[in-house]
């Protein structure tokens, strides 16, 4: 989807269709995969450096306006080897949202932090999706994390679509709604799919 | 006895009584040597004989460690602009490289001492001459260096760059270039040693004093003459002049370029 890759069968549709130019699709990786040599800041500007977008200045005042959206003003200045694997996932995070992208893709971005720091950038991701209205798709293993962010869920399985369930819990959506009862039976229909049942 | 507090600086104090523990048990091994089989002073020379020797030639000395010192780090400036280039060259054409790479090779296996005096038929006795011997030398550890480092761009970053359209230029000047620092002083750092060398061995084909009076020239000078004491003084004075090089490479790498040598190891 992103254009990285060109497809072996079928074709990617967007409506409203992404307009030629790069930064319309924005991509979070599975890895922070922050510059070293650029600081915070620096790493967020980067996508705007190379679409060549606005004046030096503008974009680090787009930048600088998206690290405080992730939470990170303070750590503007510091390098990615200064930050911790949440910070440094944040920065990646702004880093994608700075070319004001119509459509963001994320593969597997919270695999390797742990539990609270998922938590937390998946309140900070509603929280961006509910202000920005984009388009987020997001690859997952975990089924929570699938039915707490998502609006509707494609299940793949032995790398083919199976199924595309649509999520019935109600928004805005907090930590809380993971033990009412509708999260555990969504929770459940979308682990039978997985299996094929 | 002042007090030694943080363990950096005790390391310190234990690396350097070590080393001149070492070094005080070979001098002494030295002058033991020469006493007890009463070496001529032409043929092996004391510490002591050597010491007063290069307090006898401290002018001539230190003319020559300047001028080969100017000479090797010209020469190593040189290699750094062309091994950038011919690497900046051969990351951006796969072809290129396969074509021109091996030739790069040829030029680091064939002995210096074959070219030197090629060289000098061409460029004649003159400082251009050692220049380009030191030059060459050099070249190869910054050009494989260097060559590695502007390719070993990871997977994600490359599609980072490729997913905001940035085309070959901004590519290596955002990416390839940044990246490729740290091998570049690695491949200085390599070549900061060859460089003494590479000036020393073109002096003593560039030879008298008339047109150019370095180590290499005094080293020749004084090998004919049978003065042995001063000719290992010079010896020490050019590996001095090696570890200064190695030292103003390290300290660059370490001071000016921290942001590029420090955290590419770790890159995330």
């Amino acid at each position: 989807m992103a254009g990285l890759e060109t497809p072996t069968a079928g074709t990617v549709t967007m409506d409203p269709p992404v307009k030629g130019d790069a930064g319309g699709i924005a991509f979070v990786f599975q890895q922070p995969s922050l510059l070293p040599w650029r600081t915070a800041l620096q790493n967020v500007v980067l996508p705007l450096d190379l679409i060549g977008k606005g004046s030096p200045v503008s974009r680090r005042e787009i930048a600088s306006d998206l690290l405080e959206t992730v939470g990170l003003k303070e750590a503007a200045t510091h390098f990615p080897s200064q930050l911790s694997g949440g910070m440094k996932m944040r920065v990646s995070i702004a880093r994608a949202l700075v070319t004001d992208p119509h459509v963001l893709l994320l593969d597997e971005p919270f695999a390797a932090l742990d539990d609270m720091l998922r938590n937390q950038l998946g309140q900070l991701l509603l929280e961006i999706w509910e202000r920005r209205r984009l388009t987020v798709v997001m690859v997952t293993h975990n089924i929570a994390e699938s039915v707490l962010l998502s609006q509707r869920i494609a299940v793949m399985r032995e790398g083919a679509l199976a199924s595309v369930l649509e999520n019935p819990l109600p928004r805005p959506r907090t930590e809380d709604i993971r033990t009412t009862v509708e999260f555990g039976d969504f929770y459940g229909q979308v682990s039978h799919a997985l299996r094929g049942e | 006895m002042t007090a030694v507090s943080s363990p950096r600086q005790r390391e310190i104090l234990m690396s350097v009584t070590l080393v001149a523990t070492v070094a005080c048990i070979v001098l002494a091994a030295w002058e033991f040597v020469v006493w007890k089989f009463d070496f001529p002073k032409a043929l092996l020379p004391t510490p002591r004989q050597c010491w007063n020797a290069a307090v006898l030639e401290r002018l001539a000395l230190f003319r020559a460690t300047l001028s080969t010192g100017f000479a090797a780090f010209s020469g190593l400036l040189v290699a750094v602009v062309v091994g950038y280039g011919l690497a900046a060259v051969f990351s951006q054409s796969r072809s290129l490289r396969l074509a021109l790479f091996p030739y790069v090779i040829l030029l680091q296996t064939v002995p210096i001492v074959a070219i030197a005096p090629l060289l000098i038929v061409w460029s004649g006795y003159t400082f251009r001459t050692v220049l380009i011997v030191t030059a060459i030398v050099c070249l190869f550890p910054i050009v494989n260096s260097v060559t590695g480092g502007l390719l070993s761009t990871q997977q994600d970053t490359n599609d980072l760059f490729r997913l905001y359209g940035a085309g070959r230029w901004k590519r290596l000047l955002h990416l390839q270039i940044p990246s490729s620092v740290n091998h570049l002083m690695l491949g200085v750092k390599t070549s900061s040693g060859l460089a003494v060398i590479g000036a020393i061995v073109a002096e003593f084909f560039v030879g008298n004093s008339t047109s150019y009076d370095g180590l290499g020239t005094l080293m020749t000078g004084w090998a004919n003459l049978l003065k042995t004491d001063a000719l290992v003084s010079a010896v020490f004075a050019s590996a001095m002049l090696g570890i200064l090089l190695f030292g103003t490479v390290h300290l660059i790498s370490n001071v000016f370029l921290r942001r590029w040598t420090q955290f590419a190891t770790t890159t995330s």
